[in-house]
């Protein structure tokens, strides 16, 4: 198990295997986000109080969820980092912030949609929507200290230790619709317990959560193989890996 | 469901597509700048070599 965590640490292993996933984690996305979408506007039956409007859900809910998973992403690299060191984990968290970021906005965005017809409102001061905000602000905060040092190092480090203090805000998301009176619904999809929509409607959201992680990865692997790049082309096997 | 009280979304169209037309945006998004990221770094990293090379 150490022997494959150290060879994690490689740039070249790290960005063959990257230039390797991309492809099928692509394919597996295309495919998945497309069956999703079809299964979420044609065959799931409308929700018997919201309306067409649930509709939204197919998006909204993976964006929410790929949201926090890119974020702790983004944490435990860094974490990584930070203590072993491993240059090639600064570079996974540098390619994460960007896609984590843009995910967290579309739920945002997605999200008020849905509030509007359903709240009477596109924003409130709620604690779910609330700390989702602040998720963004994290993701830019953690993205604009990395650029603001002149030495790549420090820059890591520092975003590294922002995204690992920022961590706490994950579970702050996930349990502030138990924790605090919200205008936002309670979980859909629990991990114990029963789901609180039938499976025509689950289905296709359990698809459509797969198929955003699957395109989260190839993203990932796309702007990971850059970030090696960038830090990576002084090396002698850049030469043999760009084909120069 | 008929085509036009498909588009229509039961009279929550104008919620619906602009949340759909998003997501189709970032994704797009993502996908754009992370291809225009890995060519500038390749490109970056070529010039690097030409320099060493000289």
């Amino acid at each position: 198990m150490w022997t494959w965590f150290y060879r994690l640490a490689s740039p070249p292993y790290v960005y063959r295997t990257a230039a390797a996933l991309t492809p099928w984690f692509m394919t597996a996305a295309a495919l998945a986000i497309a069956c999703g979408l079809i299964g979420g506007l044609k065959f799931a039956p409308p929700d018997y109080q919201q309306g067409e409007a649930f509709r939204i859900i197919y998006v909204h809910v993976p964006s929410g969820w790929m949201s926090m998973f890119a974020y702790t992403t983004m944490a435990v690299a860094g974490a990584i980092g930070l203590i072993w060191r491993i240059k090639m984990a600064h570079a996974v968290a540098a390619a994460t912030a960007p896609i984590g970021a843009s995910f967290t906005l579309l739920a945002l965005v997605t999200g008020s949609l849905w509030g509007r017809p359903m709240w009477g409102t596109y924003w409130a001061w709620d604690p779910r929507l609330t700390s989702e905000l602040i998720l963004l602000f994290l993701y830019v905060g953690v993205m604009s200290l990395r650029s603001a040092f002149e030495d790549a190092t420090r820059g890591d480090r520092a975003a590294a230790l922002l995204s690992v203090v920022g961590v706490v805000n994950v579970p702050i998301i996930h349990f502030s619709v138990q924790w605090w009176n919200s205008l936002h619904q309670g979980a859909t999809v629990a991990k114990f317990g029963k789901p609180a929509m039938p499976g025509s409607m689950l289905w296709p959201l359990l698809v459509m959560l797969f198929g955003f992680m699957c395109f989260y990865g190839a993203v990932l692997c796309m702007r990971l193989r850059g970030e090696v790049l960038n830090r990576e082309r002084q090396a002698a096997w850049v030469r043999e890996a760009i084909g120069s | 469901m008929s085509a036009v009280g498909f588009w229509a979304m039961g009279g929550y169209a104008r919620y619906v597509w602009p949340s759909f037309g998003f997501a189709i945006i970032v994704l797009g998004w993502n996908l754009w700048s992370a291809r225009r990221y890995q060519r500038a770094a390749r490109v970056r990293a070529l010039r690097a070599l030409a320099i060493s090379d000289e």
